[in-house]
């Protein structure tokens, strides 16, 4: 067991070597190993941080958030494709908090650049800039980047184990390693006898790693295919473990009110009532709010309601459209950044025609399925967290700092997400569940928030406005000048994580407006930042989730002014800019046999965006039935580069594009009095089977870089309904959501 | 003073208020946490459980009220032993987040039990009271088609 960290800093290094020689300051902290996360029993061996051998088995560890995108099993792929195990025969978990499972990919979206643009240099760039992943101890799951993550790492950990295993066996038979081969968890000898990775790992653990080259893709056996899902089985008979399933021996169960006025204080409380209700326990004073630990949720949600409180006001302004007046003031300031300014947008070519337009979206919550909640177990000198999350390492901190303790004495267990889209990278809810543990030291207390409380206590995607200028000539775009303003999700959450105020350009409230691939000679596109305290967070897709709908609904503004087919308008401008966006455009362009006619009472409308370095065209097709309209069909086409697990992709793809047609159509969080207006599903809806679209998904390959997938697919879905609504009825929808001027079917 | 109920082929015998819904003595004191809360107001589905036979939500059913026999998730097959619905699931790699699934298959479940060869439009109308966010709907479809074509067969 000598070897431990020299394994660690070599498992990083490999893989990592061409970018850490080119980066000095990044070099020394690469090279500092990271805190074993293992921590090896007796009769184990730490191979990496990434497997684990001991007489039981094999495990393999994918330590990012498996909210449904299938994290897990491709992750797991990623090792198991060059260690030579079948994924039925091994154990995925996802393990503890560890700084030494930070993110690199994550860290790298923070460059000023396009992305479709990238140079290889700037490529390079990114990844090395990655090492501040690393030295942050950045473990999160966001922003489409864990295969881009994980895709050379965890090849590197599972070739490296494999070479190691191999050593083993080639130093007990006297052969030498190029003499051995490996299959399903063992080493096979040249004269066929099969030795099983368990009956070496003790060995192993003696040697130093040999060097390991990749296989070439044309050997893969597992990654490039659809597997099977290694959650399917678990999700499928109600045996899979949400944070809400956590039981522990002796589990109290507990729920939680905070101010609705978001962010206000609470003056003073009465619980008289509560405290004689039946099951209650413990009535809990959080500061900002009070919580009711009883001996079932139900009787705990039924108490904590019960509470007389005295709220105070909120930090912003009470009513929705005060909050929009706010927003809109802040195109008056000078913007926070002009990302793309090209040409000169200032002077309006000769002969051509301006046109402007102004749009606004709503706030939107997250609302997944599995309301907030978290498990905690405070003994006084130490916390046991247990919940679904997308920052382990950052609940891990905040944990502590709640309860006032070393971050070593924190334990956190990461289970299955209930959905995440964003809100489980929140601290919230594991900061709440351990000051509710607190109250009853020695005893496990689940926290769980009723889905009203879970509704009106989010970090809600902003709501946002643009206003864009365009000129169009002889039936192209030559001009395109865009405004966004909105509160900076970046800005809050880096105050929220670290306590420190954040500055600067901020990408995300511009990404999706100024790196859009379409040849437009003179195009700027700015930013503003509106100054409010509403909470708001990162929602799947971010700040693409409402540019995609500006930006592109005006595209479609612009095609309509130049009499151009909407479709053959952009595939022009993208074909000068970047072929894959082309591609993209000219593939749903052949899956839905546009034509760009449409039959009456049929409407169809198409959007492009570019995402997490993912292009995603999609058409969408609705239909009037009896004065209701059906979104009746959806063609996506996107182009990954490459596609790990080719099922995976196309349920991305097709669930994102839901998540943002549910916003399209419905989604709206507004406010009165301070307090959210909206409670529950009944006034919070999202698409469902009788009214999602028949969706056919082409994957394409031609990116040069892998592309995200998890999020890419939702932005393009918001225009092209939109634009599909003004082909059918001629009115331009420029506010969402849709239901408030349309009659679609919900 | 306790409520017998009969879970999953089991009998118990639950001590708790008789307005504790079904849903909240299921998980929080039998421990059978497959059937999940999600909304509390019969809106997402995610807490579908069988009473007799039929869908219900259970987070509608005061204990005091429940009438006959309950099963749940757990109780129509394992990962061991999996009905023909869960089979149908797996196959056709459904779940993403899987938070709705077991609400989902149990309402599929009722749905095929009633009507062996359902249409799109008979799956429409079954199934749009179950919520899903992550938008899992074209693989369910495809799932329900595929169990009730071997259901049939078999």
């Amino acid at each position: 067991m000598a070897s431990v960290g020299k394994i660690l800093r070599r498992t990083f290094l490999i893989g990592s070597a061409a970018i850490v020689g080119g980066v000095a300051f990044g070099a020394y902290y690469v090279s500092r190993p990271a805190a074993n996360p293992l921590r090896p029993a007796k009769g184990e061996t730490a191979l990496s941080p990434f497997v684990l051998i001991d007489q039981q088995g094999v495990t393999l560890f994918a330590p990012r958030a498996e909210m449904g995108q299938g994290v897990r099993t491709t992750w797991a792929a990623l090792i198991a494709e060059e260690l030579d195990v079948e994924l039925d025969q091994v154990r995925v978990l996802h393990g503890p908090a560890a700084a030494a499972y930070y993110n690199s990919a994550l860290v790298g979206e923070g460059l000023p650049n396009k992305g479709y643009d990238i140079s290889d240099f700037q490529h390079n760039l990114g990844e090395a800039l990655g090492v501040l992943g690393r030295t942050l101890g950045l473990q999160v799951t966001g922003g489409s980047t864990s295969m881009k993550d994980g895709f050379e790492r965890m090849r590197e950990a599972g070739a490296t184990a494999r070479e190691t295993l191999k050593q083993a066996a080639a130093d007990r038979l006297g052969v030498d390693r190029t003499q051995l081969k490996t299959e399903n968890g063992t080493v096979i000898a040249p004269d066929g006898t099969r030795i099983p990775y368990t009956e070496l790992s003790e060995a192993a653990g003696q040697i130093e790693p040999p060097e390991v080259e990749l296989r070439d893709p044309s050997n893969w056996r597992l990654l490039g295919r659809n597997l099977p899902r290694v959650d399917v089985v678990g999700k499928s008979t109600g045996t899979a473990e949400f944070g809400i399933d956590v039981r522990p021996e002796g589990l109290k169960f507990a729920s939680v009110r905070i101010n609705p006025k978001l962010g206000g204080e609470m003056k003073s409380f009465d619980a008289s009532a509560a405290e004689q209700m039946p099951g209650v326990e413990k009535v809990v004073d959080l500061g900002n709010g009070v919580a009711v630990i009883a001996t079932n949720t139900w009787l705990a949600i039924q108490a904590v309601e019960a509470i007389d409180v005295d709220w105070g006001d909120a930090p912003y302004p009470p009513e929705t459209d005060a909050v929009f007046a706010e927003i809109a003031k802040s195109f008056d300031t000078s913007p926070n950044s002009t990302m793309r300014d090209d040409g000169d947008v200032d002077t309006l070519p000769d002969g051509a025609t301006e046109i402007t337009a102004e749009y606004t979206v709503p706030y939107l919550a997250h609302s997944t399925m599995e309301p907030m909640n978290a498990t905690a177990l405070f003994t006084g000198s130490a916390l046991e967290l247990w919940c679904g999350n997308q920052a382990p390492t950052l609940v891990q901190i905040r944990a502590a700092n709640t309860a006032n303790l070393d971050k070593e004495a924190v334990q956190i267990h990461t289970t299955y997400l209930g959905g995440g889209f964003g809100r489980r990278g929140e601290l919230d809810f594991g900061e709440i569940a351990t000051k509710v543990a607190m109250a009853m030291p020695g005893v496990p207390v689940q926290t769980t928030w009723s889905r009203e409380e879970d509704m009106r206590h989010d970090y809600y995607r902003p709501g946002a406005m643009a206003r864009m200028r365009g000129a169009v000539k002889d039936g192209q775009a030559v001009l395109i000048d865009g405004k966004v303003a909105a509160q900076s999700c970046t800005q809050q959450a880096v105050q929220r994580y670290t306590g420190l105020p954040a500055g600067g350009p901020d990408k995300v409230l511009v990404e999706g407006f100024f790196n859009q691939p379409y040849a437009v000679p003179n195009y700027r596109m700015s930013g503003h930042i509106a100054d409010l305290d509403i909470p708001v967070g990162f929602w799947r897709s971010v700040g693409n989730s409402h540019n995609g709908f500006f930006h592109e609904t005006f595209m479609d503004e612009m095609a309509h002014a130049a009499g151009r087919d909407p479709l053959e308008f952009r595939l022009e401008l993208a074909k000068a800019e970047h072929a894959p966006s082309a591609g993209c455009l000219q593939a749903v362009k052949e899956m839905s046999g546009w034509t760009g006619e449409t039959p009456d009472g049929v409407g169809r409308g198409v959007a492009m965006t570019y995402s997490f370095g993912t292009p995603v065209a999609q058409v969408i097709e609705v239909v009037d039935e009896d004065g209701t309209i059906r979104i009746a069909k959806a063609w996506i086409a996107c182009d990954v580069g490459l596609a790990l697990d080719p099922g995976t992709v196309e349920a991305q793809m097709f669930g994102g594009m839901i998540y943002g047609l549910s916003a399209a159509v419905m989604g709206e969080i507004t406010f009165s009095d301070g307090e959210v207006e909206q409670y529950n599903f009944p006034d919070y809806d999202a698409l469902r089977m009788h009214n999602a679209p028949v969706t056919q998904v082409k994957i394409l390959e031609t990116n040069q870089h892998m592309g995200g997938v998890g999020e890419p697919g939702t932005p393009p879905s918001m225009p092209a309904l939109g634009n599909a609504l003004f082909d059918l009825t001629g009115e331009r929808a420029r506010t969402l959501p849709l239901i408030n001027q349309f009659n679609l079917l919900v | 003073m306790a409520t017998a109920l009969k879970i999953n082929g089991k009998q118990h015998q639950v001590d708790l208020p008789d307005d504790v819904p079904l849903l909240w003595v299921l998980r929080d004191e039998v421990g059978l946490t497959g059937t999940k809360f999600g909304c509390g107001v019969a809106a997402c589905g995610a807490c579908t459980v069988h009473i007799d036979g039929e869908a219900v939500r259970s987070c509608q059913v005061a204990l005091s009220d429940v009438w006959g026999d309950v099963t749940t998730i757990e109780g129509i097959g394992s990962p061991d032993a999996m009905a023909a619905i869960q089979q149908a699931w797996v196959d056709h790699q459904v779940a993403q987040c899987g938070y709705c699934q077991s609400g989902q298959i149990m309402q599929a479940a009722a749905l095929l039990a009633e009507n062996p060869a359902p249409s799109d439009t008979d799956i429409d109308d079954a199934m749009q009271g179950n919520l899903c966010r992550c938008g899992t709907y074209p693989r369910i479809r495809a799932a329900i088609h595929d169990a009730a074509s071997k259901l049939k067969e078999a």
